[in-house]
């Protein structure tokens, strides 16, 4: 047990999945004794969305080193495909939590083979080049969605990206609808999903960052030069990664998508791979705790604001600014590595004591 | 060492000012502290009296973003009707307006919820189309009765029994612009452009190009669609109605994308009749945009702010000294009627602050089976079943620089 503690990395690990842990259950003490009202409760699935979102992206951009702008488009393509396998499978799997939990996986599913499509000819193109593909593709997914109409008649289940080819027999029921979005989703998502979507996320990602795959990716990500040299297949490990990254994003998107009854294309644009790649960035690249903390964080902090009236979206922006650069400043950062090893004294002093 | 605490102090300071805003939240009944200077004595004179508890309306809709101009109106509008009501004595309102960003779930349920836990009766929102849908399933839960000022699509309606509409649903809209255009210009080449991003545009489309072949119309263009994305130049899709030759062009969607068509159209030296839905009520307002360029325009709109019935040239002042001079459009006459048609099923009912939420919505329902309101956007309005309005649509034709109803 000593000796497992004695890992910096497992401890580490440890720490957030503790975290995690720890807030879920404090929320539904909360909730069950009636503490939180109606914003904080439909707070909580979108938390769990975006923490699983930004954890997923910071495999990416800080694991990885790869700039990606368009995660928002495999988190659409998770929704939109969750939401209509969780529409086909209403009368065949009766169970809400197993549609629901099947839904996500067809979501990742789908969106990993995507990921891996367009992780072909993009991964062979470095920095800035990948960053402009990856915009691109949001943009691309979100103009097929925002003209995708699929429903169900009486024939069966009909699929189309134009009006005039999508015809539904008399009875028929639009499950997506063009620009409407998705309308009419019955509501399956659960807070208790969401956190078993964070514990897997991070289960996923911690444990690939620590293996032997993971190594090889941070070293792809530190030199090239140097990982190529010692035989690490570069362009494998980096799809390894970006598929894993759009897996894990459109297991999100489903759980997104299934949490509301309506759900429009524009939602996936550009705007919210920005606005996940800024909780990764201002939780830190490559450290998933802070991906997890920013994420709630940021995500909570305008619906806080809402006392402010039309003020809000300033503050925000301004919070973000300050966030930035006090977080980043270096004293800051002395003052926090001087408190953090006091900490971690007094931790090692516990648990020597305990274990003698 | 200096900068350091400069910067604390800052972060402090963002902060305290949220924490301030975030306790003066409950106790807020106007939206905006502009007008409220103006409404706050009305406003608080017959409440101190000790009648009933102020019957709490919420609207949600986009304040902020690329679309705020509808949210800002929708609020603008229903200002002045609640100030309005509670300088009368009796029933008062207690009005809270929350931002959903026009957005179609996540946000669009958290500003709905805000205002659940501020303890909203009677939903008068959302203003867009999106959160609506997104929004009226949850009161359909609740049990909180919705009437949308402007959100036009079939689907909200049919979202449950506890929702209205204020304005023409999209297809419906779409139907009577054919119609119109059967009677007036039954020989005419109509070409169509539309924003196929947009529900509200492809609604009527959609109902506008059924109907029209019902009717024979001659459609020679129905493909020039542009999107959200790619409406910077809308070159293309006029030339694609110019060389087709039509004579009159469908342009349903909003003012100032309509703007630029129109623009384009007079530099190219194409000059058909333009015909536009009640989104393009605004276009003599757009900044930069040549008015004279509107002149024979015809579009479908409830509003005319230059009319001169009494209840219009009240609410049209009114909303200019609230608002620095901006001339209301019809989104904030819906605001204006819809509060009055909830005021009035409210006092019909005999509801008031104290009556709970799903009380209230059964009572409204009721109401609403009968209702009939004389309102800025039309006389002896009604409701179907459905919840969809029932009123006379108008057409107006752009003349020296004001709208004149069309002959």
């Amino acid at each position: 047990m000593k000796k497992i503690l004695n890992n910096k990395t497992t401890r580490t690990n440890l720490v957030t999945y503790l975290v995690v842990i720890i807030a879920f259950i404090v929320m539904q003490l909360a909730n069950s004794a009636g503490m939180l009202g109606s914003s904080m409760k439909g707070l909580l699935v979108p938390i769990c969305v975006y923490i699983s979102l930004a954890v997923s992206l910071n495999l990416l951009v800080g694991i990885c080193g790869e700039l990606s702008l368009g995660h928002a488009g495999f988190m659409g393509i998770g929704a939109f495909s969750g939401i209509i396998i969780a529409a086909l499978l209403k009368d065949t799997v009766a169970n809400d939590f197993l549609r629901l939990l099947l839904a996500m996986l067809c979501g990742g599913v789908l969106a990993g083979i995507i990921g891996f499509l367009i992780g072909v000819p993009v991964l062979r193109l470095r920095g800035d080049y990948l960053a402009i593909v990856t915009l691109a593709f949001g943009e691309i997914m979100k103009n097929i969605i925002g003209n995708l109409y699929a429903g169900t008649d009486s024939e069966g289940f009909h699929i189309a990206v134009s009006t005039s080819k999508m015809k539904l027999a008399a009875g028929g029921k639009y499950i997506v609808n063009g620009p409407l979005g998705a309308t009419g989703i019955q509501k399956l998502a659960t807070f208790t999903m969401g956190f078993l979507l964070v514990l897997f996320t991070l289960f996923i990602v911690q444990n690939l960052i620590n293996s032997k795959e993971g190594r090889a990716i941070r070293a792809v990500r530190d030199n090239r030069i140097a990982a190529e040299s010692v035989g690490i297949n570069v362009t494998a490990f980096r799809m390894k990664a970006f598929v894993v990254s759009a897996f894990l994003a459109g297991m999100a998107g489903a759980l997104f998508g299934l949490n509301y009854s309506s759900v429009t294309a524009p939602k996936f644009n550009f705007n919210t791979s920005i606005n996940i790649l800024v909780f990764v960035v201002l939780g830190g690249m490559g450290n998933i705790l802070g991906s997890v903390i920013s994420a709630t964080v940021l995500y909570v902090l305008p619906e806080a604001l809402r006392g402010l009236q039309d003020y809000r979206m300033i503050l925000y922006a301004i919070v973000l600014i300050l966030v930035m650069l006090f977080t980043w400043s270096p004293k800051v950062k002395e003052f926090m590595s001087v408190i953090a090893d006091k900490a971690s004294g007094v931790f090692k002093k516990k648990e020597a004591g305990t274990n003698e | 060492m200096k900068k350091f605490v400069a910067m604390l102090l800052a972060a402090l300071m963002v902060l305290s000012l949220a924490a301030c805003g975030g306790s003066s939240a409950p106790a807020e009944t106007k939206a905006d502290a502009a007008p409220a200077a103006t409404e706050a004595p009305a406003a608080e004179a017959p409440a101190a009296e000790g009648a009933a508890p102020a019957l709490k309306i919420g609207l949600t809709g986009p304040m902020t973003g690329s679309v705020s101009a509808y949210g800002l109106a929708v609020r603008g509008g229903m200002e002045i009707a609640v100030a309005e009501i509670n300088a009368r004595g009796g029933l008062q309102i207690e009005f809270k307006s929350e931002d959903d960003e026009a957005d179609g779930s996540d946000k669009a349920v958290s500003a709905y919820n805000s205002l659940k836990d501020w303890g909203m009766q009677i939903m008068a929102g959302p203003v867009t189309t999106g959160s609506s849908l997104a929004i009226a399933a949850e009161t359909v839960n609740d049990q909180i009765f919705m009437l949308t000022p402007s959100a036009s699509a079939t689907d909200v309606a049919m979202t449950g029994s506890n929702v209205y509409q204020m304005c023409f649903t999209d297809p419906n809209q779409g139907a009577s612009a054919a119609e119109l255009m059967a009677q007036k210009w039954p020989d005419a080449t109509i070409g169509v452009i539309y924003d196929s991003s947009d529900a509200y545009s492809a609604g009527i489309v959609d109902g506008f190009l059924t109907k029209a072949s019902e009717l024979g119309l001659n459609i020679a263009v129905d493909n020039a669609a542009f999107t959200a994305d790619n409406k910077a130049d809308l070159s293309t899709q006029v030339n694609m109605c110019k060389d087709a030759g039509c004579d009159l062009v469908f342009l349903p969607f909003y003012y100032t994308e309509a703007a630029q068509v129109l623009t384009y159209a007079n530099t190219v030296g194409y000059a058909p009749t333009f015909f536009g839905c009640d989104g393009m009520d605004g276009i003599l307002t757009v900044e930069g945009f040549d008015a004279k360029l509107a002149e024979g325009l015809v579009l479908m709109t409830p509003f005319d702010a230059n009319a001169t019935d009494e209840a219009t040239v009240k609410f049209v002042e009114q909303f200019k000294a609230n608002n620095g001079g901006l001339v209301p459009n019809q989104f904030a006459a819906d605001g204006y009627d819809v509060i009055y048609a909830l005021y009035n099923a409210c006092v019909a009912a005999g509801v008031d602050g104290s009556t709970p939420a799903a009380d209230v919505c059964a009572a409204l329902q009721e109401q609403f089976k009968t209702l009939t309101v004389d309102g800025l956007t039309g006389k002896g309005m009604t409701w179907d079943e459905n919840g969809m309005i029932s009123k006379a649509p108008a057409a107006m034709v752009v003349k020296d620089g004001a709208y004149a109803p069309l002959a």
